[in-house]
């Protein structure tokens, strides 16, 4: 067997997928398949965390533990999870409208958090589940059935949005450069923080301009001497998205996560194994005497 | 023995510190304390006031009359002299002098002294060392209070100020209290953390919203010694959302606001309840809607919680009565939570969670808890794990991921199959929707019923929840030599506990509900749940809490009419 079908063997799910023919999302979810094998990950290890939207479904077709919650709020149950169990390899799959536009104030203070977390974007420049208004990150002037003049709002730029947040791991990716996915994919999932892979995909059903023609005409990849620890640098080019657009690790830098800053756990079992009695809380009462 | 002392003044001038001075000297002495706070939303100027109340029983309310009212400024003077007796002492500096109707007014040289002892910032604890002395206190019990209070550079200074105030007065008041019971002083937000520390809480998450953030503020103070993390959220809807994923992760996790707060969790709340998430929640009340007054104090989101979230699904929703009460239901929600894998729902209010009230310790003892999670047998005799695995009593065997093998769990706010997949099958839909609601029925065997003060049988029955348990329990003490009544206060209150409602007896000529909202929100639940209709109401929503004597006189009233 090769890598590939080892790995959709181990993590293969008996549901059946709901998304169109031809979608991006079936390259993602072979990608982060191979990339978890490849890390020697085992499914009762992982947790899949996402909200609602086609990229949400995602941890319905993997088998591992999931927690598919609500529209936009992928993230605070990612983290908390990952804080009560460190042990836990958290990653959450989600799209474009459910990270950057219901859920944008959890995706700007989870970079603050910097909880040890991988992130990845389905971003299709659509919404799809909803079949087809204008996301966040739809071009303006784009005509969707709801944009029936064009886009009126410019769309948000993700790498440029988490760079000045302060993320301390930001990529793009591309469903079409599949080996360099699962590439960026490990080095995200290894990256001690929160790491962010926005990856283009395209929806074949809802977004007529940013096909996956489109995207591999203008996509590069980042060359190998590109300084990923370079943060202005990094937020130059994180401008670059027209004729071309590239994909790769734009900026990485290790710092303190949250849970480094737990000290006071340090010496302790993960909270999810907490030994507790009630009788261990009456000190504090004694000081209500 | 019953005293009553008011100290007011604006934001910024100290009247917190003079009354945690009185009430810890006065704990300490052994008397039962009871202090309620009335406080403005602004850090500086307004009008604030404690009511310190204080006595040789114990308290269960406020009350409004004085026997003594510290003036820190002109505006407390103005507005409190009208709850001024005729044996009743004020105490304010001479600048304020102005005629009053009732009382001896003492205009003392407060800030003279003052200035005198070190700085003009402590004419409160002058006033305080008046007071002292109207009381004839005992002084070696007041320096250990002092120094457990204030930091080393300004001990000094508030000891000479206290000395100055002790010698301004004469003895005025006899105090009379035997050797008591060890007590604690607490308030209800800080019983409602106790309570949580105790049934093992290692996660909350929250963000601050008044009168909420006193249980915030309070597992913060202890998030290291007790190895806990408590996190700051954006906003609400992360606070629940976080919880949620801490609970699944198989944390025991909290979160508390107010009402405004609770808004942007319902949906939260949702998916608590169709994931089986265990999830305490505090919802601790103000007048709404929205801002409304954000200090103060209401009973009016018993019907928003009632039904908060769209669908239908099981929840618990408990109304804390009183600190005690609030410890042990806390406790007690956390074993619910997780037994049922519901959300259950604590009701506190501005008045519960603010004041403070001396009890007896609370009993650790008799406290067990019970996370009700599945063991071993499961995961390891089961080739393939379902979250929702549907049962006879709708209660699937929870694993926690992770901690279960080479099982995996999958959690799912979709309509979902016994695996937590998604699914639109009709037939599964009706399953997973009984098997959630089979819940309350169960939950319906496991409520108490209301607490029963009073005489028995009696003619006229009061109705009340939560907070105004205390207020009530001592309108019934003024109300009973002179008339056949009782009442019952709940404190599960939804699934409503219907038992005694249908034992009331026929020769009940009044049935009335006391409630701090303007539509009677208990009255309408009892109507809907037991088809019993209140024949009066008493309600109040003014934002102020109700005392024993202002219910007793709203009876008299009914009672006349």
């Amino acid at each position: 067997m090769t890598t590939e079908e080892q790995s959709q063997k181990l993590f293969d799910s008996d549901d059946e997928i709901a998304w169109c023919p031809g979608c991006g999302n079936f390259a993602i979810l072979t990608a982060i398949k191979t990339a978890l094998f490849e890390l020697n990950k085992r499914p009762e290890e992982i947790l899949m965390v996402s909200g609602i939207g086609q990229a949400a479904k995602l941890p319905h077709y993997i088998r591992t533990n999931g927690f598919n919650g609500l529209h936009g709020r992928a993230l605070p149950p990612a983290v908390a999870a990952k804080i009560v169990n460190p042990e836990l390899t958290v990653i959450v799959h989600s799209g474009d409208g459910d990270t950057y536009g219901e859920g944008g104030n959890h995706f700007i203070h989870n970079i603050r958090r910097n909880v040890d977390i991988a992130h990845f974007v389905h971003d299709n420049q659509i919404y799809a589940l909803t079949k087809g208004q204008a996301s966040p990150t739809t071009a303006l002037g784009q005509v969707t059935g709801i944009q029936t003049k064009g886009n009126l709002d410019q769309p948000l730029n993700p790498i440029m949005l988490a760079l000045a947040a302060g993320a301390s791991f930001v990529a793009r990716g591309f469903t079409g450069h599949q080996e360099h996915l699962i590439n960026l994919m490990k080095e995200a999932i290894s990256h001690p923080g929160y790491a962010l892979i926005d990856i283009l995909q395209p929806c074949v059903s809802f977004n007529k301009v940013n096909t996956h023609r489109w995207y591999a005409d203008r996509v590069y990849e980042l060359p190998k001497e590109y300084d990923t620890g370079n943060l202005s640098q990094a937020l130059e080019q994180a401008l670059e998205w027209g004729e071309k657009i590239p994909i790769g690790i734009f900026y990485r830098e290790e710092k303190p996560t949250f849970s480094d800053h737990l000290v006071w756990l340090a010496d302790r079992p993960p909270l999810v194994d907490r030994v507790w009695e009630p009788r261990d809380a009456e000190k504090f009462m004694k000081e209500l005497e | 023995m019953d005293f009553n002392i008011l100290v007011g003044g604006a934001a910024g001038q100290g009247v917190d510190t003079v009354a945690k001075v009185l009430e810890l000297i006065l704990k300490k002495q052994g008397v039962e304390v009871f202090s309620h706070k009335d406080y403005m939303s602004r850090v500086r100027g307004g009008h604030n006031f404690h009511q310190i109340r204080f006595a040789d029983r114990p308290l269960y309310s406020h009350r409004e009359d004085l026997d003594v009212l510290i003036a820190l400024d002109a505006t407390t003077v103005k507005v409190h002299s009208s709850q001024l007796s005729a044996q009743s002492v004020l105490i304010a500096d001479e600048s304020y002098r102005t005629e009053i109707s009732a009382g001896k007014a003492l205009w003392l040289p407060l800030k003279e002294k003052a200035v005198e002892a070190g700085t003009k910032l402590t004419e409160g604890t002058v006033a305080v060392g008046a007071v002292l002395r109207l009381f004839d206190f005992d002084f070696a019990k007041v320096w250990p209070v002092l120094q457990s209070l204030f930091k080393v550079e300004i001990f000094e200074v508030n000891r000479r100020a206290l000395e100055l105030g002790y010698t301004l007065t004469e003895p005025q008041f006899k105090l009379e209290f035997t050797e008591s019971q060890p007590k604690i002083m607490v308030t209800g937000n800080q019983a409602i953390g106790l309570g949580a520390l105790a049934a093992g809480v290692s996660f909350y998450s929250g963000y601050p919203m008044t009168p909420s953030t006193g249980i915030m503020s309070y597992l913060a103070s202890k998030m290291e010694e007790a190895g806990i993390v408590v996190e700051q959220a954006e906003d609400e809807i992360a606070a629940i959302n976080m919880a949620i994923g801490a609970s699944y992760a198989g944390a025991r996790a909290m979160t508390a606001t107010s009402g405004g707060g609770f808004c942007l969790m319902v949906e939260g709340l949702g998916l608590a309840a169709m994931t089986e998430t265990p999830l305490v929640i505090a919802e601790i009340q103000r007048p709404g809607p929205v801002t409304g007054f954000p200090t103060r104090t209401e009973q009016g989101d018993l019907a928003f919680v009632l039904t908060a979230s769209q669908g239908e699904f099981p929840r618990m929703i408990i109304a804390l009565r009183d600190p005690e009460d609030a410890f042990y239901q806390t406790f007690r929600a956390f074993n619910l939570a997780d037994k049922f894998q519901i959300p259950v729902i604590l009701l506190g209010d501005q008045y519960l969670g603010d004041y403070y009230q001396t009890i007896p310790p609370f009993d650790f003892s008799g406290l067990t808890i019970e996370r009700a999670l599945a063991g071993e047998e499961v995961w390891k005799q089961t080739e393939h794990y379902q979250r929702y695995k549907l049962t006879e009593n709708g209660i699937s065997p929870r694993l926690v991921p992770g901690r279960c093998g080479t099982q995996v769990v999958l959690a799912d706010s979709d309509e979902h199959t016994e695996d937590g997949h998604i699914t639109e099958a009709a037939d599964v839909r009706v399953a997973m929707t009984n098997k959630r609601m089979q819940r309350l029925e169960q939950l319906r065997e496991e409520v108490q019923e209301p607490w029963v003060v009073g005489q028995t049988d009696p003619e006229i029955v009061l109705l009340a929840w939560g907070s105004s348990a205390g207020p009530v329990r001592e309108a019934i003490e003024l109300l009973e030599e002179d008339y056949s009544i009782g009442a019952l206060i709940f404190g599960d209150i939804y699934p409503l506990p219907t038992k005694l409602l249908k034992d009331l007896k026929p020769n009940v000529t009044m049935l009335i509900n006391v409630e701090q909202n303007a539509t009677g929100q208990l009255a309408a639940l009892i109507r809907q749940e037991a088809l019993i209709a209140c024949t009066h109401s008493i309600l109040r929503y003014d934002g102020r809490p109700m005392s024993g004597q202002y219910i007793s006189d709203r009876v008299k009233e009914v009672i006349s009419k």
